[in-house]
């Protein structure tokens, strides 16, 4: 156990950085003319200009730049004004209880649902259509419109939850709730206090979670096929059909767009940047100027309305999968169809078995491996702790992955894997899935892995309990339920996983996931609920599981009901 | 009060010339020796370092303190090994049961592997719980039990362990004053009748007269005075 705790860190960095950099290696060759396998023996721009020359690119680079900075602007918004109009209240404890069902559903199944609720012939137009009277869909473009305000809004629903439970984790530890208290004693508004005190301590700690959901809502493959405009697409999106042709010198031409995607993502970060700085210094002198600002319930209002419309939206597509999923004539404008039927889940039975097993083994996999090393990484640091602290970088380091667009180092990933001879095989779809699961298990497991009493492993060491003991005894159960939380987390991260599956499995390993998605082209409503469904229910019975296992294993011991 | 004769060098804990200091800053320079069966009190106002002392003799100080000097059990250099070889009990102002093992578990946790065989080791267990008064609570959850006798428990668990020398980080302020008086008599007498060296940290001048033994008065100005008990 020594060894594994001594190479841990450095493993998990090769496991977690590794791919990314073999990936970006794999895309700028390419993208300058260098790809052997296909024919490109050496450099050149042509690439870059027959990129340029395709129709529309200016329109989708900017239809991907704009959709991110509105969906991460308006997300950030949601979350702080709910936060600061309704900490420390019942409401914010019952949000904080539907967070976590909110988060594991899978980017893909909750697009899907925004796309069913907020369709023509959606739950949300047939209550008009009830109310108005009228008998057929309303005759506008409300999914895939030509603005992207769809995409926005199905982005806005995912990433509220994440950056919610972000500075949940962020609240605490810079003492969010005393804070807020000496801003209402000195006769501040809840919101104005909360803005003026509570924020710029909580900001530092969130800055980078806002970043990766940046970078994430401006590179988005899955959510984007599903509820973005195609003519043109998203650059993305774009890239990704290209990957796909069957002519594979487009993928000289694909490398230089993911190139391109990873400078949109770079100067979206930057300009968030640029901007943060300039409401830091005028906030300064709004914050000084005194301004109490008590007059305030309209702006909680509106903090409790947009909290609910973003949860509600992902909840409320859900349902909407589900009844889509088992319903049989379904007439316009009724709230549920006439007729309900099972056929089409039994008839898709064997094809969806072969998903789920696919998908709970590379899952598995993946966030078993990932559990290992995050904890060996955390029980060397913990053990190292008279000698070393872990510095601030290590935080940036797990934070690369999630910066990272995808499309901009999937696919040279997968040259690399071409080049080792593991192209489509499961175990570069595993080390794939595992960039993206290592960070979530251990931004997860982190908080509570430090936050456990230290007194508690040096009374069992000073007992006379070896290092390793101590570890199997008595830290790894008393962090039973972090840990199996922290695995809930990584399987539906990997769940949730596209473009990896995808691309580094070469359509080998069809997982719920990607078969959802291919589904996104067609318009086979049932089918696409059955998908979406099960992609839900997967990480759901995860979750489910990591809460009743602790729960059964210590129903005897009061003092395991509460995380320590 | 009368003090017993200093014990010879090689039985006892004897702290020599510890300094500790952080960021150049020095806490505390202390330089005793605890007799067998000797309760030693060190007092003093929060930060000159008493409990980082406590941390330092039984291996388990933090980094980004500079400590000088070395710490002897029983004439062997200890504070050079890993906690867990130093035989060192240390009790806490909280209790820490494990709260995911039973009375008996965490007891069982603390008694070497040395004493082999279920039947004796469960025995073992029995007689410290009879010892603590609480004879059958072996299969009790820890979280039903009074405060003062979740504090038995932890003093029996440490005492299983087989020390050598014993350390107590204030942990009588948590406990009201009724059976405060009586907890700290039933940890008193069971050090002495063990014979252990025993070094305690407190705020309290009550804990300190009731050892009978060396008062040691620690200040932020990083001198010392050894008063009588």
């Amino acid at each position: 156990m020594p060894k594994l705790l001594k190479y841990a860190p450095g493993l998990t960095v090769v496991l977690m950085v590794g791919p990314l950099l073999a990936g970006l290696l794999g895309t700028v060759l390419p993208a300058f003319g260098y790809l052997p396998a296909l024919g490109g023996g050496q450099a050149s721009l042509a690439a870059w200009r027959a990129l340029f020359a395709q129709p529309g690119l200016l329109i989708s680079v900017r239809l991907s730049a704009t959709t991110g900075l509105l969906a991460t602007a308006i997300s950030f918004g949601v979350v702080m004004l709910f936060c600061a109009a309704w900490q420390g209240t019942r409401a914010f404890d019952l949000m904080q209880r539907v967070l976590a069902p909110i988060l594991s559903v899978p980017h893909a199944a909750a697009a899907f649902g925004i796309a069913f609720l907020i369709a023509p012939s959606g739950w949300i137009v047939r209550v008009f259509a009830a109310l108005g009277g009228w008998d057929r869909p309303a005759d506008i473009v409300t999914v895939q419109d030509g603005w992207g305000l769809a995409l926005v809004a199905g982005l806005v629903a995912k990433e509220v939850p994440f950056l919610f439970l972000m500075t949940l984790g962020a609240l605490p530890q810079a003492d969010g709730e005393r804070t807020r208290h000496v801003a209402l004693t000195l006769g501040y508004g809840r919101v104005a206090g909360w803005f003026k005190t509570v924020l710029p301590r909580i900001y530092p700690q969130i800055k980078l979670p806002v970043f990766a959901v940046l970078a994430y809502s401006a590179s988005v493959v899955d959510v984007a096929m599903i509820l973005a405009p195609t003519t043109p697409a998203p650059l993305a999106v774009r890239i990704l059909h290209w990957l796909s042709d069957p002519d594979l010198s487009m993928r000289f031409m694909a490398s230089a767009a993911a190139l391109v995607q990873l400078g949109v993502v770079v100067g979206l970060i930057a300009l968030w940047w640029g901007f943060e700085k300039l409401v830091a210094r005028f906030g300064r002198g709004w914050a000084e100027a005194g301004g109490r600002y008590r007059c305030e319930g309209s702006v909680r209002a509106l903090g409790a309305v947009a909290a609910l419309i973003a949860a509600g939206m992902v909840l409320l597509g859900i349902a909407g999968l589900a009844v889509w999923s088992i319903a049989g004539f379904w007439r316009f404008p009724d709230m549920l169809p006439g007729q309900w039927s099972v056929k089409l889940w039994l008839r898709e039975l064997p094809a969806l078995g072969d998903d789920v097993i696919n998908t709970v083994v590379i899952g598995g996999a993946a966030v078993v491996l990932a559990i290992i090393l995050v904890v060996a990484c955390l029980e060397r640091e913990q053990r190292n702790a008279a000698t070393s602290r872990p510095g601030r970088g290590a935080l940036w380091l797990i934070y690369v992955p999630l910066l990272m667009p995808q499309i901009s180092f999937m696919f040279g990933l997968q040259v690399f894997f071409t080049f080792l001879g593991l192209e489509r095989t499961l175990v570069s779809v595993v080390l794939a899935h595992l960039v993206f699961v290592l960070p979530y298990v251990f931004l997860s497991l982190a908080d509570p892995f430090r936050a456990l009493d230290p007194r508690y492993r040096q009374t069992a060491l000073c007992l006379g309990a070896s290092p390793d003991r101590v570890f199997w005894r008595v830290i790894l159960p008393l962090l039973t339920r972090p840990v199996l939380a922290a695995i809930a987390v990584g399987f539906a991260v990997s769940v949730g996983q596209y473009l990896p599956t995808l691309l580094i499995g070469a359509g080998r390993f069809a997982t719920l996931t990607t078969d959802a998605v291919a589904l996104a082209a067609g318009n086979d409503r049932r089918m696409i609920g059955i998908y979406g469904v099960l992609q839900t229910v997967l990480p759901f019975v995860g979750f489910g599981i990591a809460m009743l296992v602790p729960a059964i294993l210590f129903c005897r011991r009061r003092g395991m009901r509460r995380d320590i | 009060m009368a003090t017993s004769p200093r014990p010879p060098q090689n039985t006892g804990l004897k702290l020599d010339h510890v300094r500790i200091s952080v960021n150049g800053a020095q806490l505390c320079d202390v330089d005793l020796t605890v007799g067998a069966g000797e309760i030693v009190t060190l007092m003093g106002p929060s930060g000159v370092g008493k409990s980082s002392l406590l941390a330092y003799i039984c291996g388990t100080l933090a980094h980004g303190f500079d400590v000088a000097g070395g710490v002897f059990l029983n004439g062997t250099r200890i504070d050079n090994l890993p906690p867990q070889d130093c035989h060192v009990g240390i009790l806490f102002q909280d209790d820490l049961l494990f709260p995911h093992l039973s009375v008996g578990g965490n007891l069982a946790f603390a008694l070497p592997a040395k004493i082999r065989g279920r039947a004796r080791r469960l025995a073992a267990v029995e007689q410290a719980l009879i010892t603590a008064d609480m004879a059958g609570f072996a299969t009790r959850d820890p979280a039903t039990l009074s405060g003062g006798q979740r504090a038995r428990v932890a003093v029996m668990r440490v005492l299983l362990s087989q020390p050598s020398a014993l350390l107590l980080d204030e942990p009588f302020s948590k406990l009201d004053a009724t059976l405060r008086d009586q907890f700290r008599r039933f940890v008193f007498d069971q050090a002495r009748q063990k014979a252990l060296p025993t070094l305690m940290v407190t705020h309290d001048p009550d804990d300190a007269s009731a050892t009978g033994g060396p008062i040691l008065a620690m200040t932020p100005q990083n001198h010392r005075t050894v008063g009588g008990g």
